[in-house]
């Protein structure tokens, strides 16, 4: 049975038919040619399909597209703003937080979540918080050193605000 | 993986979704978070014909304190209630199980109903609703009835919840001066299922005497469990350490854990016994403050 849904993906409106069956992260990759969201376990394990859905950090390929009908959606394509890289971009840039780079734009929609709930997180509530991301290459320290250098960036950006 | 094809139905209301699931009979299952069923459906291990998707009904997400108990609408996020702050700071126990339930992105979208629902003792919340003595609220064809939890869980997968039936909301025991409750689960990883849990809740009276107690074990029996036995020897009294030795023990033996790749069965007795004392010593700690 087809559906037609209407949602919001990184700023701009869509409108598309789909099966009831069809999961976002097939809906984002496929029918949108939105691949910066991964696939990795397909167990809503290792988070390399995280995005945002009304803010909120879900994993894309537990998540049923017709379901996403009327909401928001960010991809790690809609981060950057005008070409600027937002500041967990920067971060993993400058702090090395990545080495083949399959986990990084869930490892990044997650951590946009998590800043946003806690902008100033100890190092155990990073650790905590990217617990449902996993990355197989760095052993996760570059990449909780990205979200600490993240959290100064935008707090001090906020601030001065 | 992409589910086999089934056809989707948005409820918009309780008694909508009631009136879905009596058209589509069997076939039909609902969906809350999907966290637990969608993962299934993927698999194929579950290949419903008809979702009902009720996560979009108003009104069923909230926590509020009414008279001596604390209402859970069903479709709470476990991120709802790990955020908010009266549960933060009066009732550590959905604390404790919430940090150790899968992982914040799920959390997300998972909601307290569901976990319970589900009817699966793997899942943590049957536990904490055993040691508190929950009371389920379902809904269904004729109006809205009250299961206490020790009938509600039937079997592997199988609840009270007759097919149109939505739970819509649990209520617990509002937290009072002398009540406290812990759960701790072992994981093999951040996120995994309990290789086994335990959830102790304690009431104490005036002198410290112990007038009721819960405790309810995770993943080491095929329906939640709730350890009868310990309870019933520390009711009444003032609980020692040799009592919570004892009460360890007996949970170890009592626990019906099978042999899996999270551990072997003597493993998990072992655990079983280990985390049912300190639950019960976290509790008591928590409800002398």
């Amino acid at each position: 049975m087809k559906h037609t849904i209407s949602m919001t993906i990184n700023g701009a409106p869509v409108t598309a038919e789909v099966d009831s069956r069809l999961l976002l992260v097939h809906f984002i990759r496929e029918n949108l040619d939105l691949t910066g969201t991964h696939i990795g376990c397909d167990t809503s394990n290792c988070g390399a399909c995280t995005i945002l859905l009304d803010g909120k950090s879900i994993k894309s390929c537990t998540y049923l597209a017709v379901r996403a009908d009327g909401a928001e959606i960010t991809t790690i394509e809609g981060l950057a703003a005008e070409g600027t890289n937002h500041p967990l971009q920067q971060a993993f840039h400058d702090q090395h937080g990545l080495h083949c780079g399959f986990c990084t734009p869930g490892m990044i929609m997650r951590s946009v979540d998590l800043l946003k709930n806690n902008p100033n997180p100890t190092e155990e509530e990073i650790r905590w918080g990217i617990s449902g991301n996993l990355c197989r290459c760095t052993g996760y320290n570059n990449i909780v050193k990205s979200v600490q250098q993240a959290a100064k960036e935008m707090q001090s950006e906020s601030e001065s605000v | 993986m992409i589910p086999a094809n089934f056809t989707y139905h948005k409820a918009s209301s309780v008694k909508e979704a009631i009136a879905l699931a009596e058209t589509h009979g069997d076939e039909a299952k609902y969906m809350s978070g999907g966290h637990s069923l969608l993962p299934m459906m993927k698999l194929r291990f579950a290949t419903p014909e008809h979702i009902i998707d009720i996560s979009k009904i108003e009104g069923l997400s909230y926590l509020k304190e009414e008279g001596d108990v604390l209402k859970i609408g069903a479709l709470t996020t476990q991120t709802e209630m790990e955020h908010d702050s009266n549960i933060k700071e009066h009732y550590p126990i959905f604390s404790d199980a919430i940090k150790l339930t899968a992982d914040p992105s799920v959390r997300n979208v998972g909601t307290i109903g569901g976990n319970i629902a589900h009817g699966d003792a793997a899942n943590d919340q049957p536990a904490l609703m055993l040691a508190m003595r929950a009371t389920v609220v379902a809904e269904g064809t004729d109006g809205q009835k009250s299961i206490p939890i020790d009938e509600f869980f039937h079997g592997f997968y199988m609840t009270a919840l007759g097919p149109s039936d939505v739970l819509v909301e649990i209520q617990v025991p509002k937290a009072t001066k002398g009540s406290g409750g812990a759960y701790h689960k072992v994981e093999r990883k951040v996120g995994d299922y309990a290789t086994a849990g335990v959830a102790v809740y304690v009431t104490l009276d005036n002198d410290g005497v112990c007038s009721q107690i819960g405790i309810g074990l995770t993943n080491v029996s095929a329906v939640p469990m709730r350890l009868d036995r310990g309870e019933e020897l520390l009711r009444g009294k003032k609980i020692t350490d040799d009592l919570i030795e004892q009460v360890g023990a007996m949970a170890g033996e009592d626990c019906e854990p099978t042999s899996d790749l999270r551990g072997s069965e003597a493993y998990k007795r072992a655990i079983v016994n280990t985390i049912t004392k300190r639950m019960i010593r976290l509790a008591l700690e928590r409800a002398q403050h």
